[in-house]
């Protein structure tokens, strides 16, 4: 009834490809921005920052940049965790060389890091594709993680080998270190978040994207029309390597604040990453917010409602958990192999007829 | 849609039991590959806070109150543990990780909540005037180290010039802590340090004791945990490596590291900080109010084992420290910024650990706005597979201090330094 394209009349090419053609999804797209940027800061709490709203903001940066990779260019990739880990890292080596210089410049310069790092590590993609290029990147995966464990200057020989995050602030507002509010880490991610899904949405749509899709869906049909597969695959590993780095240097310096290599981006932080992305929907924006909200709340609120409502023991709680949070996956992906984006696709597509589906 | 979530969004909010009077979280692990050293601790911890309910109606007349949560030594789960629990008036943190440890140092620091880390942690915390919320007295992994080349001087007639120690350790800031103080233990005696690391969580170990087994060091110091620490002492009795020259620290030598061994396992020696067993009148009381009550945490089959012992002496650090903190306060209902205080000022001496039950249970300390550490002593036990006990063969060992005060002062000063912190206590 509300739902439709009928009646709202595009009269330029800019309102023809807007992203949101349908009234009704702009103002609900205005509607959860303003939501999140006006309202959640003035009642975010520590808990709701550190422990649902941080890792959610930052695992979905990372799930927009592998999906730009593995989505939108068809090039699997094992090697998250360790790129996450050139991000830290690098952001690290920059917040304690550097003390005086906006911490907002280090994330994005310790991206940039990654997205050489990323292009070097997809160097190989040029000769090996699918499971074998998945195999290259697992070896990035250990060779990075085995890199920043061996080689003491990257944590400035510390004797214990984790990197802590010093204060440092975005324009007089401190948002790594302690001291810094549960608000201003919230709004640091979120901006950086939103300009970044911005950046990714109008990267996909464009010729950028095409280019990508089109070696996704066939790479010797896309070298055919002129797409040139170097190009191509290179800038994939180096936008997507960009975004997981950034993702990289919030987890360590807002949301951690100390790291240990093996422990914070190990290979289970790769898998994470892919999981979120198969679950919430390959070649999708959408889904990579969907994947990342699934498995940061999901176990979150089960904990709280098994160990804090129900009153279980905590380990109990704990297998349970894994049992639930394992079982949906299988659920989800049974009844819609394309995930979660594929589910808001077919509710829109339902809703456009309601009332009135004959 | 709508209803949902309110309903998430009440679920998520509304974490932990009801508000008690004095909150001791209890941040433990009992799933995952280091499970094995988790439940023992926190069935100890819990166990001697329930005593301390039962038998005086808690501290000072006010209960105590330990809601557990589940870190799986996770450090993103300890932050969400940290936070949730920081909401229920939590007066002191011991998470038994040491890298949940280190992300909580600056938290605790702003929050101002005393974290209390014995045996593990950030050895330099030992250092008050720079980290004036956390404690890790009685003894940390520097003065392990330090009391383990100590006990090999003693074995070796005071000289290990020229002889091979390896350090087999976990891949992680847990493992990696001694190191730089056996490296200048070992410029300082002469021997020859070799690291071997191995990555978490350590249940591939063959490469490195074909490496051990190639070398042949005299000595293999050992720095594991949880599932880690079963794996090395099986494949050091593959190798046939002699059992007493392995030593543990204290992580590193609870009865579930050596029983799947057998009698592999026989005479692999460990540091120990306390005493361990069931020969202690606490046990009655224990036993009169908690375990024949039908209130012992877990599945109260840890009972008298290493780990609990040391869950419950971490424990009874706590309640001194909080009994202390009322006496200075005045009142009963202490703030965690008067428990700090009372951390500060505790004295821990062998008349009251008589008092308590324990008797030569742990040593006798005393801290200060200087020092957080204590005297560090340990002393060395060593595993009898026959009669499956530990027994201890040394009395208490004193670290070498020579060597390590300049080291926590270079490493607190650097903290200090990164972090704008001003010394305190001046």
């Amino acid at each position: 009834m509300f739902y439709r394209e009928a009646g709202d009349f595009k009269t330029s090419y800019v309102e023809d490809s807007q992203t949101f053609p349908i009234r009704f999804d702009r103002w609900r797209y205005y509607a959860v921005v303003i939501l999140a940027v006006a309202v959640v800061p003035f009642f975010i709490n520590d808990y709701w920052a550190n422990a649902v709203f941080v890792p959610f903001l930052i695992y979905a940066i990372a799930a927009i940049g592998l999906n730009i990779l593995t989505g939108y260019c068809g090039q699997v990739s094992l090697g998250t965790g360790g790129f996450m880990a050139v991000g830290a890292y690098a952001c690290y080596k920059l917040m304690t060389a550097f003390p005086d210089v906006s911490i907002l410049i280090h994330v994005l310069l310790a991206g940039g890091i990654t997205a050489g790092v990323g292009v070097l590590f997809g160097l190989p993609s040029l000769r090996i594709k699918g499971f074998y290029l998945a195999v290259a990147t697992l070896a990035a995966q250990f060779f990075l993680v085995w890199l920043f464990n061996k080689v003491p200057w990257f944590y400035n020989y510390s004797a214990s080998g984790q990197i802590s995050a010093p204060e440092r602030s975005v324009l007089g507002v401190a948002v790594t270190g302690a001291s810094a509010t549960a608000s201003a880490k919230y709004l640091f991610c979120l901006a950086i978040l939103f300009v970044l899904a911005w950046l990714a949405r109008n990267l996909t749509r464009g010729t950028v994207g095409r280019k990508w899709m089109a070696i996704r869906d066939m790479d010797i049909a896309a070298e055919i029309i002129g797409v040139n597969p170097l190009t191509t695959k290179l800038s994939a590993f180096a936008v997507s390597s960009f975004f997981v780095g950034v993702a990289g240097a919030l987890f360590f310096s807002v949301y951690l604040g100390a790291v240990e290599v093996g422990e914070a981006f190990g290979i289970q932080k790769s898998f994470l990453i892919l999981f979120m992305i198969i679950i919430g929907g390959l070649g999708s924006i959408f889904g990579s917010f969907a994947g990342a909200a699934f498995l940061v709340l999901l176990p979150v609120l089960l904990k709280n409602v098994l160990v804090g409502q129900l009153g279980w023991a905590t380990d109990l709680a704990a297998h349970v958990e894994l049992m639930i949070v394992g079982a949906l996956i299988v659920v989800f992906l049974i009844a819609e192999p394309h995930g979660m984006a594929q589910l808001w696709r077919l509710a829109k597509e339902k809703l456009r007829l309601w009332p009135f589906p004959h | 849609m709508k209803k949902t979530l309110t309903a998430i969004a009440l679920a998520l909010a509304t974490a932990g039991p009801a508000m008690a009077d004095l909150v001791v979280p209890n941040l433990s692990y009992r799933t995952g590959p280091f499970a094995a050293g988790g439940i023992p601790y926190a069935d100890g911890f819990n166990d001697y806070f329930t005593l301390l309910n039962e038998r005086d109606g808690g501290i000072g007349g006010e209960k105590v109150a330990t809601p557990e949560c589940e870190t799986a030594y996770n450090t993103e789960k300890g932050v969400e543990c940290y936070e949730a629990t920081k909401g229920e008036g939590a007066l002191v943190y011991n998470p038994l990780s040491t890298g949940i440890t280190y992300q909580l140092i600056p938290k605790v620091t702003a929050d101002g909540i005393p974290l209390y880390t014995p045996g593990y942690g950030r050895t330099s915390a030992a250092n008050g005037k720079v980290f004036g919320n956390v404690f890790n007295y009685p003894a940390n992994y520097w003065d392990g180290a330090s009391v383990a080349i100590k006990y090999l001087l003693d074995e070796n007639g005071g000289d290990l010039n020229g002889k091979k120690v390896a350090l087999l350790y976990h891949n992680s800031a847990y493992g990696k802590e001694p190191i730089r103080t056996l490296q200048e233990l070992s410029k300082k005696h002469g021997f020859e340090l070799t690291e071997i690391p191995v990555d978490s969580p350590g249940q591939e170990q063959k490469s490195q004791w074909l490496q051990i087994r190639r070398d042949k060091p005299d000595y293999v110091l050992f720095w594991g945990w949880g599932v880690m620490n079963a794996v090395a002492i099986q494949e050091a009795a593959n190798i046939r490596f002699p059992m007493d020259h392995f030593i543990g620290v204290w992580w590193s030598g609870s009865e579930n590291d050596v029983l799947p061994a057998g009698d592999g396992a026989n005479g692999y020696k460990s540091l120990a900080m306390h005493g361990t067993g069931m020969d202690y009148p606490v046990y009655d009381e224990l036993k009169q109010y908690v375990y024949d009550a039908g209130k012992a945490s877990g599945a109260g089959d840890q009972i008298g084992s290493v780990l609990y012992s040391r869950g419950m002496y971490a424990a009874l650090v706590i309640s001194e420290a909080i009994r202390k903190a009322q006496d200075l306060a005045g009142h009963a209902a202490i703030t965690p910024s008067e428990l700090r205080d009372g951390f500060e000022a505790l004295e821990i001496t062998q008349e009251r650990m008589v008092e308590l039950g324990l008797p030569n249970f742990g040593q006798a300390f005393a801290a200060s706005c200087e020092d957080h550490g204590g005297p560090g002593m340990a002393m060395i036990q060593q595993w009898d597979a026959s009669t499956k006990k530990w027994n201890l063969i040394t009395d208490f060992i004193a670290p070498d201090d020579e060597v390590l005060v300049p080291l926590v002062m270079e490493d607190s000063a650097a903290f200090a330094a990164e972090n704008n912190i001003a010394e305190r206590c001046n």
